[in-house]
């Protein structure tokens, strides 16, 4: 559906220029929501402008349902566009116009005779839950009602694919929520297509199928969200998900256990707790068990958990280490200083 | 001396009433048109601009420097200074009709940076979104770009409005008469205190007048 192939992109500037992106391949099939994860600076929203042209690649093909849109004239890349829906950070509404007339004026411009215009509008309205705010201006509004009006204008178009750059960054972690169930409400009842970028793992966990991490301009590991999870080679993606298992266990506790068996690092996927193996290697082995950290992520359709746990017991803690791997359990041993 | 209300309207009632007929002429007319001029430029001077839709660096700096440069000139040098063209364009350069020519062309290149301003001052974002959307350029100038910035263009336009007033002062140089040529006239020229202070107050009123409806008319478009 959506397929970049080796896309670079240099901004010249009088003195100097930047390169935001280098070489970047993606491939987003149909159906799918695909997200790039970054931190700011790495090239994201330079990525996602380039998918339907803000952003012109110095480099490289965008291909959308098989047209590069790097070689069409203005007005079929027009046409092209307005099958290509984009919601933005702040939203991007006319501040004059109410809630009715924001969706109402493009889809006029677009040809569209008025009734046609009144049904599409009070249909995408009612899709995002905003049937009653049609009079209102965006003044008016809250983040994640703005938030909802522009995902309702995006729809109207009925486009086959949603470009979201930064879609929930500048939402509380409740609208945040609400947002989230909504794309994935788009993406199912619709199947539309979701290329979206954000910086918080959170968003990638809760509604992506495939990732991307990208730093410095470039894509530095992509596969299906679970994979990445369960076994992340690059330190930037480890970063991201790292941050999602906060080790919470105090200071002195872990000063009073250093050196006193190992430390290791479980990732269970699909499991949903890591408990019942645990308490196996209790009953099976002369060891303890101390869990100084742990927490589940659920995923779209599978979960993944993660514990810091002190396996206490010195001559048996390695046999008990192998009865976990055998379980299929991933087992790490880690140093007290990186956790 | 005392005020007399009755007899100073008997005396002078119709030539203030024709004067302030003169001045909304002058200030209508030369303001419709400048518009026409002004806003069509405003909108070249901001799409024509580094990186902007229909970037031209030579048309920009070519309009940037020629804007710059008439309005440099005081009113009075250009009202002279282009009698010529003034002939030329509206075959007289007396009278109201005249004066429109170089109320024009002080007031034009004004309005053109006026609205430059009110227009850069739209949300980028709003202008990328619609662009997202496919939108043709036309569309996003009228739809996206002059509609976000009325409030500010109704602003700039008092503004524009109120120095017109004060150039069409000058007029009477020209024999176009108005308010402004009145008090110079009958208030400086030959000491008729009462007619320049009635006439200075109807100035008054009418500049306070025009800045509260464009101030209103701004606060009712902005809508947050
Ligand atoms: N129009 C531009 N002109 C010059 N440099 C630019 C431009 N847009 C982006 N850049 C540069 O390209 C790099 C990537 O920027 P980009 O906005 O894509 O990052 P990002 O990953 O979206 O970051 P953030 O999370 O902060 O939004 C940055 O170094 C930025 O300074
Ligand atoms: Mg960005």
């Amino acid at each position: 559906m959506i397929e970049l192939k080796n896309v670079s992109k240099t901004f010249y500037s009088k003195k100097s220029a930047v390169q935001a992106l280098s070489g970047v391949s993606l491939n987003v099939g149909k159906g799918e929501v695909f997200g790039v994860i970054g931190y700011s600076g790495a090239g994201k929203s330079t990525l996602i402008r380039c998918v339907n042209l803000l952003e012109k690649p110095t480099e490289g093909q965008v291909i959308i349902d098989g047209t590069d849109l790097t070689g069409l004239p203005a007005s079929k890349l027009r046409e092209k566009r307005q099958k290509i829906g984009m919601i933005f950070q702040h939203f991007n509404l006319l501040k004059t116009a109410t809630v009715y007339e924001n969706i109402a004026i493009p889809l006029k411009l677009t040809g569209l005779s008025k009734t046609e215009v009144d049904e599409r509008v009070k249909k995408y309205l009612a899709v995002v839950g905003l049937d009653d705010k049609s009079d209102a201006y965006p003044g008016q509004l809250s983040g994640g009602q703005k938030q909802r009006v522009s995902i309702a204008r995006a729809l109207s178009h009925e486009p086959e694919i949603l470009l979201s750059d930064e879609a929930t960054s500048a939402l509380d972690p409740e609208t945040t929520e609400s947002i989230l169930d909504l794309l994935l409400r788009i993406n199912r009842e619709f199947g539309i297509t979701i290329l979206l970028i954000t910086h918080e793992m959170h968003v990638i966990q809760k509604v992506c199928d495939r990732v991307a991490v990208m730093e410095g301009g470039e894509v530095v590991e992509q596969g299906s969200v679970i994979d990445v999870y369960a076994q992340s080679a690059h330190p930037t993606t480890k970063k991201f998900i790292d941050s999602q298992f906060p080790i919470e266990a105090p200071e002195s506790m872990l000063k009073t256990i250093a050196g006193k068996g190992p430390i290791v690092k479980l990732s269970f996927v699909g499991h949903s707790t890591g408990q019942p193996v645990l308490s196996e290697i209790v009953k099976r082995f002369d060891v303890h068990t101390n869990i100084l950290s742990g927490n589940i992520v659920q995923m779209k359709d599978e979960s993944y958990g993660r514990m810091i746990v002190h396996i206490s017991g010195e001559t048996d803690a390695p046999k008990a280490i192998e009865a976990l791997k055998d379980a299929g359990v991933q087992v790490e041993e880690v140093n007290l200083d990186d956790v | 001396m005392t005020f007399n209300p009755a007899e100073f309207i008997d005396r002078w009632g119709s030539n203030i009433w024709q004067a302030t007929i003169e001045t909304f002429q002058m200030v209508g007319i030369a303001l419709s048109i400048s518009i026409v001029i002004g806003l069509p430029l405003g909108v070249i001077l901001v799409l024509t601009r580094p990186g902007k839709a229909l970037d031209n660096k030579y048309l920009y700096q070519f309009l940037n420097v020629f804007i710059n440069v008439i309005r440099s000139i005081p009113f009075i040098i250009l009202l002279f200074f282009i009698l010529p063209f003034t002939q030329l364009i509206v075959g007289t350069s007396m009278g109201v009709r005249g004066v429109i020519v170089p109320l024009v062309v002080y007031t034009a290149p004004y309005i053109a940076r006026l609205m430059e301003n009110s227009l850069l001052e739209v949300d980028k974002g709003i202008i990328e979104a619609y662009e997202a959307m496919g939108m043709k350029t036309r569309h996003i100038i009228w739809h996206v770009m002059i509609r976000e910035a009325r409030p500010s263009i109704i602003l700039g336009l008092t503004i524009a409005t109120i120095g017109l007033i004060g150039a069409t002062a000058m007029a009477g140089l020209v024999g176009a008469g108005g308010l402004g040529d009145l008090a110079y006239r009958f208030g400086h020229l030959r000491y008729e205190e009462d007619v320049m202070i009635v006439t200075v107050i109807l100035l008054i009123i009418l500049v306070q007048g025009i800045q509260s409806l464009g101030n209103r008319t701004a606060a009712w478009l902005k809508k947050d």
